[in-house]
């Protein structure tokens, strides 16, 4: 019971703290969001009027009341799915708009992040099985591939693939012309062409993580003693392999999992915007230059909870492959 | 994860006489270490030295996207800039981010992970859990949002090292929170207890010499990150004022359009030092490992083939080896 309570009360935690983050992060700032907005929309050369000082105010959300009263407020709101309305793509609301980009990079990311996982898994534990082969040379290289920023990545990607070779489109999330969103196999292959290059290169930058983790895990696994003993038994070399050595490897991934993802959104985030991505990445950055708070803090709370949630299933699945987990409580 | 903590009782071969102890901390020497210290020591003295050989960054000329040439060896931005100047500023200021970063996520990770867990109780499982709340809290929207509240000339180097620290250390005082729990029990440290010794003495002198190797090698890891971090911030424009690092390259590079214009000279080499740099940090990292974790240092198929031995004995010796 004590692990279970453990890891409810850490869901709890973090879901108040990533809440509450993003309550102070405009508040603790130095300087108030809008006088920085009214400054900005100054030198714009916008006319301020009266009122537009208390209509920031309430579309900043801090209008009014102690710190604990908009605290309150905002909480409730957030209850009832309210972020407020987004400044950019007025007057539409930002719940709105982050559930059209969300889909997106969710599939991009989860698709290429779980590629790469599998992936990497896969090859790291052919390395550690058969240490010093040619897999094993190549890891050094995978890992120099990780030390490559994202999106520099695919700005080499985007020169050779798109400007030189032409063999694909380099922006948007399918093609415009030709094609309408919905369930057709037309739209998904439009999405599956665009989305390829971003996915490779998500995969590229990410799988030497994983190969590298998994080959020192399935190394320090195969000089256990139980090892030794299913050999002696005769069992096979393939199942010693993989009941054996892998499954017992492969764990400290996969509770890396869960935190990688936080690191392979960011990645993603700019990304997406080489590649002109519709995504959450790409509403983030278009949020961030035209100073739409609502519609940050949005996208700040929704990418924070994908995170949790995710956490929350590779808890779960943790549970299951790991038996030890589960005779714990 | 305790089997990986024999740390240094069964450290490589000492080769010195002298200094016995210390050298064991060592890494050994190796072709890896060898060429990621060269790599790594070329970068650095590149961002001292540089900026010192190189004209002034900053100056404009009417010689717009030239290629690369004699005059300029890396050519010339859109406004006639040299990127070869440029590089040298970036180098150095993207090295003083990731030096500075990684200082400080070594020691919040350091005060979290280790003094948490030696003292243990309620104070362990709060530090444990706020540092796990920290891991999940995704790190670079984070410093997006921060960086896009505080105004643009307050921005400076410092903040967004300060910002990026921040956001980076739970990772590894996670790692170091294991580790100092399975050291805390050891039966050397309950002695230092028993006779006497006091309490930062037994952190300072029986348990971090044998947390250093992890340490190390978080450290290097936090400098790639940070030099990742801030790279992608200033690529959205988010970095820090008045600064030359390899993102801010990359940010006007890409901004202004060296992409569609063909201009790689612009842009492939910022990210091929972060990458070469990076790339030897994990070198690096590849031999501190072995000294963590001494089964990684077993012999290989590569360092059996050293010693002449023939294909037969080979496949017999992995035999053995594959248990």
């Amino acid at each position: 019971m004590r692990f279970y309570l453990q890891k409810i009360v850490f869901y709890v935690v973090a879901l108040w703290a990533a809440v509450t983050l993003n309550f102070l992060i405009p508040r603790l700032m130095p300087g108030n969001p809008v006088d920085i907005m009214i400054a900005k929309m100054g030198a714009a050369g916008q006319p301020i009027t009266a009122g537009t000082r208390h209509a920031l105010e309430v579309e900043l959300g801090g209008s009014g009341g102690s710190l604990i009263q908009q605290y309150g407020a905002y909480i409730v709101n957030l209850l009832h799915g309210n972020l407020g309305i987004s400044l950019t793509n007025f007057p539409e609301k930002v719940t709105t708009v982050i559930g059209q980009a969300l889909p997106w990079t969710i599939a991009l990311v989860g698709m290429a992040t779980i590629i790469s996982f599998i992936l990497g898994i896969g090859l790291g534990m052919l390395a550690g099985w058969k240490r010093g082969s040619w897999l094993d040379n190549l890891i050094p290289v995978t890992t120099m591939f990780q030390a490559v920023p994202y999106f520099w990545l695919a700005l080499i990607l985007v020169l050779v693939l798109t400007r030189v070779l032409s063999l694909f489109p380099y922006a948007g999330g399918y093609n415009v012309a030709t094609t309408v969103p919905g369930l057709s196999f037309q739209f998904i292959g439009s999405a599956l062409y665009y989305g390829f290059l971003p996915a490779v290169t998500i995969v590229i930058s990410s799988v030497g993580g994983w190969m590298l983790g998994m080959r020192n895990m399935m190394v320090a696994t195969l000089s256990e003693d139980y090892i030794v003993t299913a050999e002696a038994k005769g069992l096979k070399p393939s199942r010693v392999r993989m009941t054996y050595a892998a499954r017992n490897a492969v764990l400290p991934s996969l509770s890396g999992f869960a935190i990688s993802l936080g690191f392979v959104v960011a990645g993603s985030i700019v990304t997406e915007q080489v590649f002109s991505y519709p995504g959450i990445g790409q509403l983030l950055f278009t949020a961030v230059s035209n100073d739409d708070y609502a519609l940050m803090q949005g996208v700040f709370l929704v990418i924070s909870l994908s995170v949790l949630a995710a956490n929350l299933v590779v808890d779960v699945l943790y549970g299951l492959i790991d038996p030890r987990t589960r005779a714990r409580s | 994860m305790t089997s990986t903590l024999s740390v240094t009782d069964a450290a490589a071969p000492a080769t010195t006489g002298g200094t016995r102890s210390f050298a064991r901390l060592l890494p050994s020497s190796s072709p890896k270490l060898i060429v990621g210290l060269i790599i790594a020591g070329v970068v650095i003295v590149w961002g001292i030295v540089g900026p010192l050989l190189v004209g002034d960054p900053h100056a404009i000329s009417t010689n717009a996207f030239a290629p690369p040439g004699p005059e300029h060896w890396l050519g010339t931005t859109q406004v006639g800039q040299d990127v070869w100047a440029q590089i040298a500023y970036g180098t150095r200021g993207s090295l003083v981010i990731g030096f500075v970063v990684g200082l400080l996520a070594t020691v919040l990770s350091a005060f979290f992970g280790v003094l948490g867990a030696y003292i243990g109780g309620v104070i362990d499982e709060g530090f444990a859990l706020f540092t796990n709340v920290v891991l999940v809290i995704p790190g670079l929207p984070l410093v997006i949002v921060i960086g896009n509240y505080v105004p643009q000339n307050q921005r400076g180097l410092f903040l967004i090292a300060v910002v990026l620290a921040i956001t980076s250390w739970a990772g590894s005082a996670r790692v170091l929170r294991s580790v100092t729990l399975s050291l805390r029990n050891r039966d050397y440290v309950a002695a230092s207890k028993v006779s006497g010794e006091k309490t930062w003495r037994v952190l300072a002198v029986e348990i971090l010499p044998n947390l250093i190797p992890v340490m190390a090698s978080q450290f290097v890891f936090a400098i790639i990150f940070a030099i990742l971090g801030e790279a992608g911030l200033s690529f959205l424009g988010l970095g820090a004022n008045n600064s030359f690092t390899l993102g801010t390259i990359l940010f006007q590079a890409y901004n202004d359009l060296a992409l569609t214009q063909g201009a790689w000279w612009w842009f492939v080499p910022p990210g091929l030092v972060i990458a070469l740099f990076g790339c030897a940090l994990s070198l690096i990292n590849f031999s501190i490992d072995e000294i963590i974790n001494p089964k990684l240092r077993n012999q290989t198929r590569a360092s059996r083939k050293a010693w002449g031995l023939t294909a037969d004995q080979i496949q017999r010796l992995e035999k053995e080896d594959i248990k």
